[in-house]
């Protein structure tokens, strides 16, 4: 039987393959040659740039779009993945409306900043599909390092170890590598199996070794491989999620947001992917904002997103909180759930009303709810005997534990902004620390 | 409403805004449409000797240049005279002009440096009822292989001997194309008065090569493997031509002679800047193969609403108001002082100006915390390089320091604004006259 938005409970084939492909078509479909020229042209060439300044990874963003504009876009790449090895799929997730398209100084003089995210895409796109990556290997060390975790941390501390002449395993505990450039974005931000496609590119330089299904206390042990190798880097991300902690989250139909932006991500046919006819998230960052409006474009009828402080506070931004309400995903502040309401499977939640601390306030009301996508935030879980600052890996200078020959980075290491961008920053840091004291 | 209407060498148009002797006027189709888009005049396409008609390439005629947003800046053609049969084009030039009484329609010639071929087709075109000829000397491709073009135009003496024919044997008005291709201007400029010109236009286009395929190893626009050097326009030539013009409209004795501006003529603004020249009216054609005829509707009303918030109730009224301000640098103010100075409520801190001043210039700009920009009047020269570079415009601006001032960087008390000092009283001047020579501290 068909179903539509309007379909009681939770089930899969709301829409129909043609709206399905359409709602999660490229949100940013790419330049074209011409559209990446009269993008190009707008940029000042601004002396120490305010954008490469945002930037995590210190992109030198005028020269690479100032190559773009002379019809090198193989060049920019170039200039590009020096610095990010995985800035073709930053092209794509880097939240550049708060990072080097905020500080743009056409932003500043018209309200329109150079459109320094597409243009990135554009001389990536251009340069990796040309052919192999540009960069080779160095003679070889003799040194091995693993690294753990397949995500944008261990894929740009791997490859950067790798061009250095050393031996890398890199480790993961999925079945994929990737990390959450691969389970963890929003579908219509990286489409065609871009992820996977740039982790294959990547391993292109040669000498990185993946072993999958291996996690840490799991098949792996940081003390036996510490041992085994010259050095170790750490890449883990966070691996558990925070509960609610209130009455009813055990109920069926509640389920942690980033698990289902991961078999979204996975799937390969949408209309098998189930999803309630009304959705309610709670959280206000990227996974909430991600799992709210992929619910919607999944065809749910209803989708709110309940944030327990004010607006202004929301760790989305702006651009992503607007895209959210475009594709009529409801937005609800300053409201904290106080139960979880149904027989076996969820059917309401209850909110009260909070200050501007986020305390709950006395007046409440209820959503109904045939699903409920918790994301208020992901711990690292076991802490494998390493010293936490915060709830986090301790490190300091460029990514090192406490414990000699560990290095950490990415989510999983304290400081820092949870970004993809950001991890790629930390790993490649960790490379060079990691190769400077190897080569002492 | 000021009045457009011009009246130049004894011809007159509804406005100055003619088209030049180019592509767009080769024939009664286009120039019809450009009479209809309302255009005050046109020299039609250069028209040659009777016989077979020339024969142009057949692939690319033009090459260019962009700037930004692919806007074009330049244009070079390698297209010759007028390839049509003279006797179609005469009876062209008669119909649109029996048609268009008001509008200036004048034919420019180009035959042999040969008093003969040139007589022969004055009497035709003076069958037509054209309201003047334009002696082409300028083209400076192919024509001028064939010792006519800007091959004439080089030649002081053939520019004065051709005048001297067309004036003798055709009571037409006659203006003078010049080439730029040349070391000095003035020259066939006076050559053409000397031989009676009513007029002289200029410039015509300047020798170029605009590209090279670099695949090809070749110039363009490439014609089976090879290039050849073509005719520049467009608004990249503005700027020389303008100069040429105002050499001729200042020059002692070529001073008075009426001029017709040519040279990247693309708005109401830049007509208005080569009339202050002292130009009497202005031909486009880049413009128009860029954008079409209808161009001149914001070439009327732009000059119209400056006429009228001037006063100037006629052309004639501002035409050469410039001219007396056109001066040697020896007698420019040595003793103007200004500083550059940089409004911060304006500035988006993109660095150019500190870039340009710190990297190729005087280290005149500080960058201070938060990318605040600031001049050191201790170092500025006010070159005004900062000014060019700065992306908002207003946001940098030259400041003149007042009589009593003090210039931070040569210490020079500022004189009084009439006891000024060019290079002729100049202490440094070796050749200046001691007794005007003032020190002054520096």
């Amino acid at each position: 039987m068909a179903h539509s938005p309007m379909t009681p409970g939770v089930v899969a084939g709301r829409l129909e393959h043609e709206a399905l492909s359409k709602n999660f078509a490229d949100l940013h479909p790419p330049l074209d040659a011409h559209e990446a020229q009269v993008a190009a042209d707008r940029c000042y060439f601004c002396y120490d740039a305010p954008c490469m300044e945002a930037c995590p990874t210190s992109i030198d963003i005028p020269l690479f779009i100032r190559q773009i504009l002379t019809g090198t876009p193989e060049a920019a790449g170039k200039t590009i993945l020096d610095q990010n090895i995985l800035g073709g799929m930053c092209a794509r997730v880097c939240p550049t409306e708060t990072l080097c398209e905020e500080v743009c100084v056409r932003e500043t003089a018209e309200g329109e900043p150079v459109q320094i995210g597409r243009l990135q895409r554009f001389a990536t796109d251009t340069l990796m599909w040309q052919g192999p990556q540009p960069y080779t290997r160095a003679a070889p060390t003799g040194k091995r390092v693993a690294v753990v975790g397949a995500g944008p941390a261990g894929l740009a501390c791997a490859h950067r170890l790798a061009m250095y002449g050393h031996d890398v395993t890199l480790y993961d505990a999925r079945e994929k590598a990737g990390g959450l450039n691969e389970f963890g974005i929003a579908s219509y931000k990286s489409v065609d199996d871009f992820a996977s496609r740039e982790v294959e590119w990547l391993m292109g330089i040669g000498g990185i070794e993946l072993k999958l299904g291996a996690a840490l206390g799991n098949s792996l042990h940081l003390s036996q491989i510490s041992e085994d190798y010259d050095a170790v880097f750490l890449g883990i991300g966070l691996v558990d999620t925070n509960d609610l902690g209130i009455e009813g989250e055990g109920l069926e139909g509640v389920e942690d947001a980033v698990d289902f932006i991961a078999k979204l991500r996975q799937s390969h046919n949408l209309r098998n992917l189930p999803i309630g006819r009304r959705v309610v998230v709670i959280g206000g960052g990227m996974t909430a904002i991600d799992a709210a409006t992929q619910a919607k474009l999944l065809g749910a009828e209803e989708v709110t997103l309940v944030y327990r402080r004010g607006q202004d506070k929301m760790p989305a931004s702006e651009y992503e909180q607007d895209l959210a309400a475009s594709k009529g995903v409801h937005i609800v502040c300053n409201a904290a759930p106080v139960k979880i309401t149904g027989g076996n499977h969820v059917e309401g939640i209850e909110f009260a009303y909070t200050d501007d601390n986020a305390k709950p306030l006395d007046e409440t009301f209820t959503l109904p709810a045939d699903q409920v996508f918790k994301a208020i935030g992901q711990t690292l879980g076991d802490g494998h005997g390493l010293e936490i600052d915060g709830r986090k890996i301790a490190v300091s200078g460029a990514g090192r534990t406490t414990r000699p020959g560990i290095w950490a980075g990415g989510d999983c290491a304290a400081g820092g902004d949870d970004l993809t961008v950001t991890a790629v920053a930390e790993g490649r840091d960790a490379a060079e620390d990691i190769h400077a004291s190897l080569m002492g | 409403m000021a009045d457009l209407k011009t009246t130049f060498a004894g011809i007159t148009s509804p406005n100055p805004f003619w088209l030049a002797s180019a592509p767009p006027t080769d024939k009664e189709y286009n120039v019809r449409r450009a009479f209809e888009a309302g255009w005050g005049g046109v020299v039609w396409k250069t028209l040659g000797e009777e016989g077979p008609p020339v024969v142009n390439v057949n692939g690319p005629r033009y090459g260019a240049i962009w700037g930004a947003d692919r806007r074009l800046l330049g244009l070079n053609n390698i297209e010759l005279i007028t390839d049509r049969p003279l006797e179609t084009n005469l009876e062209e030039i008669k119909r649109v002009k029996a048609d268009y009484p008001d509008r200036a329609v004048v034919v420019s010639l180009m035959v042999p440096l040969d008093e003969d071929a040139w007589r022969k087709i004055l009497d035709r075109v003076g069958e037509t009822g054209a309201d003047g000829v334009e002696l082409n000397f300028g083209c400076p491709h192919g024509m001028a292989e064939r010792g006519m073009g800007s091959a004439v135009g080089q030649v002081p003496e053939y520019v004065g001997q051709i005048t001297e024919w067309v004036k003798k044997h055709s009571d037409l008005p006659c203006i003078v194309k010049l080439t730029p291709n040349i070391t000095d201007i003035t020259k066939p400029a006076l050559a053409a008065k000397q031989g009676g010109a009513d007029a002289v236009s200029m410039i015509n286009t300047i020798n170029s090569i605009t590209s090279v395929n670099l695949d090809e190893m070749c110039p363009e626009p490439m014609i089976d493997g090879y290039g050849t050097h073509g005719g520049y326009c467009g608004p990249a030539v503005k700027p020389i031509a303008m100069n040429m013009v105002a050499e001729v409209a200042r020059n002692a004795e070529t001073r008075g002679i009426p001029i017709s501006a040519i040279g990247g003529i693309t708005t109401w603004r830049d007509a208005a800047e080569f009339m202050s020249l002292g130009a009497g009216n202005a031909q486009v054609c880049t413009a128009a193969m860029t954008y079409g005829f209808k161009i001149v509707q914001e070439m009327i009303s732009g000059l119209n609403q400056w006429m009228d918030q001037k006063g100037y109730a006629t052309t004639s009224e501002f035409i050469g108001r410039a001219v007396p301000r056109v001066t040697d640098w020896q007698h420019l103010n040595l003793d103007y002082v200004t500083k550059a100075e940089i409004n911060e409520d304006l500035c988006i801190k993109c660095g150019r100006c500190y870039a340009a001043c710190e990297d190729t210039s005087h280290q005149a700009i500080e960058m201070g915390p938060d990318r605040t920009f600031s001049v050191k009047d201790d170092e500025c020269v006010a070159c005004n390089l900062c000014v060019n570079v700065c992306p908002v415009e207003g946001c940098i601006t030259m400041r003149r320091l007042k009589p009593g001032e003090v210039d931070q960087r040569t210490g020079m008390t500022i004189p009084a604004e009439d006891d000024k000092r060019t290079w002729l009283e100049h202490p440094n001047n070796p050749d200046g006259d001691p007794l005007t020579c003032i020190s002054r501290g520096q």
